[in-house]
Order: structure tokens, then sequence, then C-alpha cells
């Protein structure tokens, strides 16, 4: 149909073109449904899509590592760890000025607890270097106050390292006026006294976040004494000669000590504490986790390891994660199949009886899906136990022996069975409301023109049924794959799947970053299975009851 | 329905009758002479027993009332003879079973729903599929029901004991419940719950009901896929969700208590609240839509034909008519957050313990009977909405016209 008259466009009441004013009608109703929409819309981002993703990003997330050792990993960068040799002086030189901040704020048994996920053994190694790694800023710290008391103070540190502007924003600061101003570098110290500058950058961190005294005010940490020791060891002289403030004679009294002072070494300082740091598999490790994101997580997920010579298979004790998966995937599938062969002939029965006697019938199958997850699995673990309602019966049957009662809990089968009772209705509801539309005279078209019971059903009804199966078969497993609580009380060792190992790792073992990849692969699998369901089934067609 | 069917010749008494009779009287036999000590006679006993009641049932007593009373009486005295009290109730449903099955057979019924040629192998076959749906309603149904009796046990037994099955007074008591009504321990989940459950329900109804009236709107640029985002909380497995918002809600929690300065505790309850609130937002959504499927537009124009604005036709005209789907919804919604566990046992802390948390560990760890008592509450409780639901559900499509009543 054309939209031109004689008299050119079609025009509305108002007299715009009409196609022009029924497009703003258009796009006034979209608007008007988005609008309905927005607010469910933003709330499930915002306390749904977000958090997962949150979790996702956990499973890469790595910074620990280079937060916590960030000089280290700076100057491991040149090291070949394929070299046969452990690190030279420098890089331990940066590791005891990171390890000491580190301690200074506890961080380094975290770290210690990061890198023992990978490399086992690595957890008391940070533990054991914590308590000893102090006693090196200590001898410094004595050198340095032994050249002139003034150091052993904070004012010091302060007036050395911080730009002018902080010192005149930080003078007479109290705790009464809220929050300190935050701490800025001095330029040139920054450029010349890198090691310091960061130290120092945490040190008034803490003391400001600690809030009872300025930085300034507070006693400043051994590491320091060695960081600095290690700048003024590194820098060229007249780069410590630029740094002006009110401490740059106190600094260069102390560089002119320094220099006939005997320089230690830090890697025998180091393997002293613990052997562990002579060791090459230790430095392999921190420089193979130490970018910001890592696939460790997702590796070892599937059982794989990053070692140096590329991705290699876990050592046999430790693997499990595979066969956790697997488990899941085919007790899943026979729970699906359990549901599919007892929901098939209850979906059948309801849709051909007459609609009186279906609805009440079909209370039976409601009841249990409105009956609480946990009311039903505690009626199976009352049933199943092994002084529960099954045994006894047999054994007063006489079926069993009263000895040898039957084991049908905190095993695979009690797991099977719970769920296969839980699910059911899941699988019968989708069946029923397909099989409700094959008219029946299909089937008595095919039995008067000669098929026997089997060919009727098979080649006439049961390809009609087959969208409910899938329906209900896809919506079970869906289901079944990411269960938590029935496996956790019925399923004892081994009978639980993979969400109960994320549980583990998230309430007790606290490997978080694990628990996301294994989520991750999970959520992978279950959002593949949900997208195969709305291409067959389409989501709005889900029926509750 | 007493009447067999005319073309229907009676089966035979001796070929067919009487043998089916005692191979039923055999099974009753043996589980009545195993619980005396004597399996073999019992079973003879029973087959015996069964024939001689299928032959004097289908030969002298045509009264079908008349042959099963007499028949349930005289099984439940022998029972009292050979047990007392519990015997005679035993007795009585095996008579009643055993002449209901008698005339069943002799008199034709069992091929009354088939058609008239059907050969004795598809009447065979037709009798046992009805007998193993049977069976899979039992699977569906019977452990929800077992757990009743157990409820009001007077021992600590998660099984029926010696004094249960002899119907002895003191093998029942109501200390379960009294423990669940008065122990805080399952006071305080209680209360918690019905703290959480109706605000998380509010919220999920409320602008569940919403979008699900924007989506069913003729044009919506993305539908799909808003649709799917929806649905999601329902999809994605409850562990991963409870993961994702253990550490989301955290963050959240440690934020809003540093800078609005609100006290732990409630903030607690408004994270699980607006946990529980997102997981039942897909049941609102489903049951909602699927309501407005059937809404006549034509109803909301003829409104604003008259002059009612967007808000009087929503409340007057639209609300009333969707309403039952609304509430089913909710009530998903409540049952949703009633039940749920994994989400709570993560997010929450111990000052907003849910009544599923409680039985929870309660199963995990002290299995306590306190447990079946309140099974046996939540039970029903669930009856009671699951006939809300269904009874909202007819209205719903007698005002829409679906249904002919």
């Amino acid at each position: 149909m054309s939209d031109m008259t004689d008299t050119g466009p079609m025009r509305a009441a108002d007299g715009t073109p009409l196609k022009k004013s029924l497009a703003r009608a258009l796009r006034r109703q979209k608007l008007r449904a988005l609008a309905l929409i927005a607010p469910l819309l933003i709330f499930v981002l915002v306390t749904f899509v977000v958090p997962i993703g949150d979790m996702l990003f956990r499973s890469v997330e790595n910074q620990i590592v280079s937060d916590t050792l960030p000089n280290t990993i700076q100057r491991l960068a040149g090291w070949n760890p394929d070299s046969g040799e452990i690190p030279d002086e420098a890089v331990f030189a940066a590791l005891a000025v990171d390890f000491q901040a580190a301690a200074e704020e506890k961080n380094h048994t975290k770290l210690g607890t990061r890198l023992n996920y990978e490399n086992p053994g690595m957890s008391s190694l940070f533990r054991k270097t914590g308590r000893g790694a102090d006693d090196i800023g200590k001898n410094f710290q004595k050198t340095f106050t032994g050249f002139d008391k003034a150091w052993g103070k904070g004012e010091a540190w302060a007036a050395l390292l911080g730009s002018d502007k902080w010192l005149a924003a930080t003078e007479g600061w109290t705790k009464d006026a809220g929050p300190e101003p935050k701490f800025s570098a001095r330029d040139e110290a920054e450029f010349a006294l890198p090691l310091t500058t960061g130290v120092y950058r945490s040190f008034a961190r803490v003391a400001r976040a600690d809030g009872k005294k300025a930085a300034a005010d507070t006693k400043p940490w051994p590491v320091l004494f060695n960081a600095l020791a290690e700048d003024i060891s590194s820098a060229s002289p007249e780069a410590i000669a630029a740094i002006g403030g009110p401490s740059a004679d106190l600094l260069k009294s102390a560089a002119q000590g320094l220099s006939s002072a005997e320089p230690i070494s830090y890697k025998d300082t180091f393997v002293a504490i613990d052997k562990g740091w002579a060791d090459l598999g230790t430095w392999q490790t921190i420089q193979a986790y130490a970018g910001d994101y890592t696939p460790g997580y997702f590796l070892n997920a599937v059982d794989l390891e990053k070692g140096t010579d590329g991705i290699k298979k876990r050592p046999d004790q430790q693997r499990i994660y595979l066969m956790l998966f697997w488990r899941t995937i085919w007790m899943s599938m026979l729970i699906t199949g359990c549901c599919l062969l007892l929901g098939y002939p209850v979906a059948w029965i309801l849709a051909n009886l007459r609609a009186s006697t279906a609805n009440v019938l079909m209370i039976l199958v409601l009841l249990p899906f409105w009956t609480s997850l946990l009311v039903r699995t505690s009626a199976w673990k009352v049933l199943l136990q092994q002084q529960g309602v099954i045994n006894d019966v047999l054994v007063w049957l006489g079926l069993v022996d009263d000895a040898n009662r039957l084991v049908l809990i905190n095993n695979q089968f009690g797991t099977i069975v719970a769920m296969t009772h839980i699910l059911l209705p899941f699988m019968i509801l989708p069946l029923y409301s397909v099989m409700k539309t094959i008219p029946p005279a299909y089937l008595r078209a095919a039995k008067s023109l000669g098929a026997t019971n089997w060919t009727a059903f098979w080649r006439v009804y049961f390809p009609q049924s087959v969208p409910g199966i899938g329906a209900g078969a896809i919506l079970c497993y869906i289901l079944a794959i990411g269960y938590y609580i029935t496996p956790e009380l019925v399923g004892g060792t081994q009978g639980v799947f993979i969400s109960n190992r994320i549980a583990f790792h998230i309430s007790s073992s606290l490997n978080w970053g694990l628990a996301a990849a294994l989520g991750a692969i999970l959520l992978g699998a279950v959002l593949l299975l949900y997208y195969v369901y709305d291409k067959i089934v389409g989501i709005d067609n889900v029926k509750l009851g | 329905m007493s009447i067999a069917h005319p073309e229907i010749p009676r089966p035979s008494l001796m070929g067919f009758t009487l043998p089916l009779m005692a191979a039923a009287g055999l099974g009753f036999g043996y589980i009545v002479g195993t619980a005396h000590g004597a399996p073999v006679p019992g079973f003879l006993a029973g087959a015996l027993l069964g024939a001689v009641l299928g032959y004097v049932l289908a030969s002298f007593v045509p009264n079908r009332k008349a042959g099963r009373i007499g028949a349930a009486v005289v099984a439940a005295v022998a029972g009292f003879v050979l047990s007392g009290f519990p015997g005679a109730v035993v007795g009585a449903i095996i008579g009643l079973i055993m002449s209901w099955f008698a005339y069943w057979l002799s008199s034709g019924d069992y091929r009354a729903k088939v058609p008239v040629y059907a050969t004795a192998g598809d009447v065979l076959w037709h009798n046992s599929f009805k007998f193993i749906c049977g069976l899979i309603f039992f699977f569906l149904v019977a452990p929800i029901v077992v757990v009743l009796p157990l409820s009001f046990n007077a021992q600590d037994f998660f099984t029926f004991t010696p004094e249960m099955l002899s119907f002895d007074p003191a093998g029942y008591s109501l200390k379960h419940y009294e423990d669940f009504l008065t122990n805080p321990n399952w006071t305080r989940p209680l209360k918690n719950s019905f703290i959480i459950a109706p605000l998380a329900t509010i919220i999920s109804v409320s602008l569940g009901t919403l979008a699900a009236i924007g989506l069913s709107q003729s044009h919506v640029p993305g539908r799909r896929a808003i649709m799917a985002i929806l649905i999601s909380p329902m999809i994605v497995p409850l562990i991963i969700s409870a993961t994702g918002m253990f550490f989301f809600y955290s963050k959240l929690g440690n934020w809003l208590e540093a800078t609005v300065g609100l006290s732990g505790d409630f903030i607690g309850f408004i994270k699980v609240i607006l946990a529980h609130a997102v997981l039942g937002i897909p049941f609102v959504i489903i049951t909602v839509t699927a309501t407005l499927v059937g809404f006549d537009r034509s109803l909301t124009r003829a409104a604003a034909n008259m002059g009612a604005g967007p808000v009087r036709t929503f409340f007057k005209v639209q609300m009333p008519l969707i309403l039952p789907g609304v509430i089913s919804g909710g009530l998903f919604a409540f049952i949703t957050s009633f039940d749920e566990v994994v989400v709570v046992l993560f997010v929450g802390s111990a000052a907003q313990k849910t009544l599923p948390w409680q039985m929870f560990t309660g199963l995990r760890e002290q299995i306590s009977p306190t447990i079946l008592a309140v099974a046996t509450v939540l039970v029903i409780f669930s009856i009671a909405l699951l006939t809300t639901v269904e009874l909202l559900r007819r209205r719903s499509e007698r005002l829409r016209g679906m249904s002919p009543s």
C-alpha cells in the first residue's frame, strides 16, 4: 500500500506525516515498555549478574604476587628460569625489602598461602622467612642511628621523602582533624631512592589508615633503613646530591658513612633463614605467577599445572577435579535418565485420563514439587539409613540379614535415588504439557491402519512427545549438575558433585580462585545448556505447575 | 460401574480368578507368616485362604458391599486373634484389598477400560502399566508421607519403634513439636525465615510484575535477551550464585557498614533479602507473563476510551485480571526464599540463620528428630500453598474464559 495521496504524503490529524507520527508512537511504546522493565533489569544486573562477573574475574586475578613483591618481580624479569641458577644478589636485595615491607602488614602469609596452591611448601617457607627477615633491617637501623640519632625518628624520613606540599599540609596535623593528608613523594627522592619511596608510601598509608599518629611521628619500620641503604648503593652521587629538603645533609653524611661499611650478602642471609630460597623451584613458581592475571586456577581446575617446561599434568594424587567433573556429568545423566524412565509413563497417564482424575493425580506430582527440598532430603535420610525404614522392612521380611544391612546412603546410590525423586516433577510437568497437545486419535488411527501397539507408539506417539522429552531432560540435567544440598547430605564421599568441591574451597580451604575457576567451568556448561534449551523450548514457554 | 461389560464373558473361575487370588494370598501370607516367624506355613495358608475367599465371594456373595465388609471383618477378627489390635488393623486392610481384587477379577472389571477386541496380552499390559504408574506415584509421595508419623515418635529415633507399630499410645508423643516451638535453636530461625521471605517476596513481586507487564507489550527491543537475563537466576546453579554473592555482598556490606554506619545484623538481613529477592524473580516473571498471554488488550483500550488514566486503568482493569497470576508468582517467590539454604549459608551470618539452614546443619551434624516435626509442619504448609495456587490457577482460567467451567 502506498502512503502517498494526491495531495502529498498521508497526514495524521495534527498535520505531521503519518509515517513519522506512527514511528513516534512506536518509539514511545518501546520506551514505555523499557521503562517498565528497567527497574527489574537493573536490580538483577546489580544483585546477580555483577556478583557472578566479579566471581569469574577472581578465577584469573593474581595481583597478589606483584602487589606484595613489586620490586622483586621487576628485577626477576631478567632472570632466565632455565639457566639452572637461582637469581642474583640484586633480586635478593629487592626481596629483602619487599619481604619486610609485606611482613609489616602481615601480607607475606597471604602470599605464601596463595603460592602454596601451586607449589606445596611455599606457605611454611614464607612464614619462616617472615620471622627471620626482620633482623636484616634491624642491623641497618643500628648502622644508620650510629651515624646520627635523628634517623630513629619519623620526622627525618618524612622530611627526606615527602614533597614540600605534603609536609606543609601534614604540619601540625592531629588525629581530631580527620584523616591525615595523603602522602605525596618528593620528585627527586622518588627518582634517586625508588625502593625507599615505595616502602615509605606503604608506611604512610598504614599510618594514615591507623589514624592515631601522623606518619612523621610514627617510628620508622626497620625495612626503611634496608631500602635506603640499597638505594644509596645503587644511585649515583649526583642524584643523591640533588635531593633537597630539610634532611638533605643527613642523607649526604649517611651516604658517606655507608661507602665505608661492609656490604652484606642478601642471598646468604635468606638461604640461612630457609634453604627453600636456594631451591630453583621456589623462584620458578614466583616467576611463573608474577603476572597480574593467571591461567593457574583454571589449569588446576582441570588437573594441570604450569611448570617451566610448559603445561603438564599434576601428580597422580592431586588429580581429582576431572574425575569430579566426569562424575557430575555421568551421574546427572543417569539421574535425568531415571527421571525420564519414571516420568514418561506418569505424564502419559496424566495426559490420557479424564480431566477430573488427572487433576487429582496431578496433586501427587505437585506435592513433592512444593515440598521443601530439605524435607524431601531428610525423608530420604530416614528411609535409606542403615537403621532406617527400608532396611527395617527388608530385615523384617527376612530378605536381608540383620548383620548385613544394605548401605543405601552416603554413596552414589543415595544421591541418585534422592535426586531422582527431587527432580522427577521437573520432568513430568514439561512432558505432560506436551503430551496433552497430542491428539489420542493419531494413535488409534495408526492402530486401525494395522500398526501393532509398539509400532503405533514408537512411530506415531513417541516422535510427537520428543519436544517434551527435550524440555524435561535439559531442565533436569541443568538442575542436576549444579546440585549441592542433596549430594552433600546423602552422597557421602563417593556421591558428591563438583558443587560440593566449590563449596569446600569457599568455606574450608579458602582457595577462592580455584573455587571461582571451577564455578566458571560449571557455569559455562550450564549456560551452554541454557542456550540449547532456549533454542529448543524457548524460555517463555517454561511452565510452573 | 459395578456392572460387568455385557460383551465380556465372565472369566473362568478355576482357570483365572482362583489362581490369581491364591497368588495374591500367597504374598500377604508370606508377610503375615514372617511377622510370626513362620514364612512357609504363612504363605501356604495365605494361598489357600486367598483361593477360598475368591471362590466364596465370586460364587455366593453377589452383593459387593456386603462381601467386602464381610471379608474385612473376618480378616480383622483373624488378625486380632493372631496379634491383637495392630493385627486387626492390618487384617482389615488385607481383607479389603483381597475382596476388592476378587470382585475385580471375577466380574471382568479388569477389562472394563480396554476395548472389547483387546487381546489377553493387551489387557495384561494395560493393567501392569497402571500398576507401574501407581508404583511411581507411590515413589513420589511415600517418602513425604513416611515422615509424618515418625515425627510423633516418643523416642529419639529416625525409625518406627515397636511401640509405634503396635499403636501403643506410649510410643507417640508431641515432644518434638514442643521442642520446635520452644527451643530457641528452632524459634529464632523460624522468626528469621518469616522476616526474610515476605520482604524478599515483596521486592520480587513488585519489580517482577512491572517488568512482566513491560515484557508483554508488543514491541520490546531485545526481548529475548532481557528474558534470558531475568530467568537466569533460576538456571544458574545455586552454588555459583552463592559464590558470586558471597564475594560481592561482603564488599557491599563492608562498604555500607563503613559509609552509612548501619549495624552488622541489619546489613546481614539486607544482603539475604536482596539475594532471595533476585532468586524469586524468575518465578514471578514466568507466572505473570503466562497470565498476561491471555489478557485481552481491548479492555485497557476501552478503559482509556472512557477516560481512565494509565494508572487507574492498571489498578482497576488490568490488576484484578492478572491478580491470580501475581499471587501465585508471589507464592512461588515466597517458597523459594522460605526453602532456600545455599545462598543464605554463604551470604548470611549466624544472626540470619533461617529454618532451612537450621535443618541443614541438623541433618549434617546432630541428627535431631525435631527435624521431622519441622518437616511435617512444612509439608502441611506446602499443601496449603499448593491448594492456594491451584485454586488461583482455576480462577484465573475462569476469569480469562479459557476453561468451560
